[in-house]
């Protein structure tokens, strides 16, 4: 058991870190759900594609560098140590791409990765609808089978669907056989967010910005070449990335560790003895998710897979973050109302326990996969 | 890079694990309550002849950490922190075959066990001396039986403060093991435990509170691990706030799902429940270790 770096890991993180030194914008950029803060989120992301810094742990092929596991960690720890910009591109280079990797064919991955990689095509996610949150397996939107055209039909209607306003394409789930029930009859699709039949209407989130959208479908024709992976499959192509090796699902602890410095430093230069423990706490809970992660990293490394775990892992950094940023607003005292980086970050982090499978849901998971227990009798 | 136990480490937990499964030790514990040391003096024997009692060294705190989870899990009773992590370093000597206890006012007020110890000691400041042993007093945990000690004579020291963290990081892995073995007899009880017609497990509202443990315990398990590799001040204050939040979570949340029965002496999760909660203020309370942290993280 150890946490040491062997000589190329070390070398990787001085490139890592150097390059970020010399190239991280001095002041945070505007936010990526506003017209100009997405345009320079786009700039940034082309920026750090044209030194490989994009996508370190993809092929060489798709703008990465085939970097390790470990390497990957690294270089995220650097990321967020050296206060870089958030990543318009996320959704589909750590949701996406790990499917179209594993499910994509050769054609779908050379036409996709690239673009991807490089942020000039952006990505939104369009899984819940108005009525299937939390159970997503009852969604209601269809894909009929057009034949003559070699493609399918998509209506209904998509919503919360981050980055899904600025964004070029969306990639989601359909009932493609409306006899089959939940998860049965599913079928992944990718899409471009300005085919004929497609409306996108921002919605305005808790800060006042439209970093996610509602989206109507309306007879979209999408062909053979974009659905991804098996008519039927979806719902097993959609779950498969929790367990992905190349770990692009895993949320960086790089993140949590800056923001509990940060926090540190801020009661540096105000302390209030009142909210010691709650700095403490924080700072103590990002090294826990930061070494978690090394385990996780070394589990994957040697064969095994995510399991369940990424269930514990979610409820942990979601509340993680709420408590760093509160802590932060409350050492912020009468402040903290006013705008500040801790101020879009807590407001952020306020919707970490619901994105991505509510926090009960995981819980539930938790519980079933993990501990064994009964399920749950359901309605 | 590689954190996770070794194949040997591995080896080392299942053996220990093997070996206290298959022995009485709630029994050994209530025998060790009730002043009858026998059983537990037996199993100090055979967890001395797997090599518990020599790993208070640099080189082997993960395997020391090991066997004290084993340790909490199994409650096996006497005076394990003070023997085999803390004595050993602070003296710069083999104890093995011998047991020794020790005092560390203000965190460690009264030595534990010093009826079954050959040496008693006490710190005094930065320095260790003999002591004499005065009167007892009952601990929450009735397996732990206290004693209120006064110095004699200084006696040369080897390691004081790194023994004293070995001392706190012994006490979290013990949390540890008993906060995991609480969660597991009520993962147990709340599958079989029927009300309303279904296994109350079956209810969110104890899934939920069951899933929390685990999450406690499972980032409480890294920091404990992560001190073991680096025995930094910081990182072993945080493994002790840690391991006492997430034992201690463990604890209440298995008594209240177990109900009346958990609450009765007669069932051994009491045994856990009131060793828990004696171990989360003993070698420095969480809000102690809270502080330390602070210190050394704001300088």
């Amino acid at each position: 058991m150890d946490l040491d770096l062997s000589e190329s890991e070390r070398a990787f993180q001085a490139e890592a870190r150097e390059w970020l030194a010399a190239n991280v914008p001095a002041e945070p950029l505007p936010s990526m759900d506003t017209e100009e803060g997405w345009a320079l989120h786009q700039e940034w992301e082309a920026k750090l594609t044209q030194a490989r810094w994009s996508v370190v742990s993809w092929p060489k092929e798709y703008h990465g560098r085939e970097a390790s596991l470990v390497e990957w960690v690294i270089f995220e720890e650097e990321y967020y140590r050296a206060g870089a910009p958030g990543r318009v591109s996320q959704n589909g280079i750590f949701l996406l791409a790990p499917i179209i990797f594993d499910h994509g064919t050769k054609e779908q991955q050379d036409r996709f990765l690239p673009t991807m990689a490089s942020g000039e095509r952006i990505w939104a996610q369009c899984w819940s609808e108005p009525e299937a949150g939390s159970d997503l397996a009852s969604l209601k939107s269809t894909a009929r089978r057009d034949d003559e055209r070699g493609g399918w039909v998509l209506n209904g209607q998509k919503t919360w669907s981050s980055r899904a306003t600025y964004a070029h394409w969306g990639f989601g789930l359909f009932r493609s056989s409306p006899e089959e029930q939940r998860h049965r009859g599913l079928t992944y699709f990718l899409f471009p967010l300005d085919a004929d039949g497609v409306t996108v209407r921002p919605i305005a989130q808790l800060d006042g910005e439209a970093g996610f959208a509602e989206v109507f479908f309306e007879d979209v024709f999408v062909p053979d070449a974009d659905v991804l992976g098996g008519v039927g499959d979806g719902w097993s192509v959609a779950m498969s990335t929790a367990g992905n090796e190349r770990g692009l699902s895993l949320r960086s602890p790089g993140r949590f560790c800056a923001a509990a410095d940060r926090l540190v430093d801020l009661y540096r230069e105000a302390p209030d003895p009142r909210l010691g423990d709650d700095v403490v706490d924080a700072w103590l809970k990002a090294q826990a998710y930061r070494l978690y992660t090394w385990g996780t990293v070394t589990r994957l490394a040697n064969g095994g897979d995510m399991g369940a775990a990424g269930s514990v892992n979610k409820v942990f950094w979601s509340e993680l973050d709420i408590a760093l940023h509160e802590t932060a607003l409350d050492l912020r005292g009468a402040e903290a109302e006013v705008g500040s980086r801790w101020l879009d970050g807590y407001t952020f982090a306020l919707s970490g326990p619901i994105y991505a499978g509510t926090n009960e849901i995981q819980r539930n998971i938790v519980a079933e996969r993990i501990l064994g227990l009964p399920r749950e009798v359901r309605g | 890079m590689r954190f996770e136990l070794s194949t040997d480490q591995k080896d080392f937990a299942a053996s220990l694990e093997s070996l206290l499964s298959s022995a009485d030790t709630a029994g050994a514990a209530r025998s060790w309550a009730d002043g009858d040391h026998e059983p537990g003096l037996a199993l100090w024997s055979r967890l001395a002849q797997q090599g518990a009692t020599e790993l208070a060294d640099e080189d082997t705190v993960v395997e020391l950490c090991v066997a004290f989870e084993a340790i909490g899990r199994h409650a096996v009773p006497g005076p394990w922190v003070e023997s085999a992590a803390v004595l050993p370093l602070a003296l710069g000597r083999d104890l093995s075959g011998t047991i020794a206890t020790v005092a560390a006012p203000p965190n460690v007020p009264y030595a534990l066990d010093a009826d079954v110890a050959s040496e008693v000691f006490v710190v005094v400041g930065d320095q260790l001396h003999t002591a004499t042993v005065g009167e007892r007093l009952e601990s929450v945990d009735r397996t732990r039986h206290l004693f209120a000690v006064t110095p004699g004579e200084p006696v040369s020291t080897a390691e004081l403060r790194g023994a004293l963290g070995l001392g706190v990081l012994a006490t979290s892995a013990q949390l540890l093991g008993a906060g995991e073995r609480v969660l597991a007899d009520s993962v147990t009880y709340v599958k079989q435990r029927k009300q309303f017609g279904r296994e109350i497990g079956s209810y969110q509202a104890i899934k939920h509170q069951l899933a929390d443990v685990r999450i406690a315990l499972d980032f409480a398990r890294p920091l404990l691990y992560g001190a073991a590799l680096t025995t930094e001040a910081r990182d072993v204050s945080a493994a002790k706030v840690a391991c006492s939040d997430a034992a201690y979570l463990a604890s209440r949340t298995g008594l209240q799902v177990h109900g009346a029965i958990g609450y009765t002496a007669e069932f051994d999760l009491s045994i856990w429940l009131t060793k828990i909660r004696a171990l989360v203020g003993a070698w420095g309370t969480p809000q102690f270790h809270r502080a330390a942290l602070l210190t050394e993280l704001v300088g």
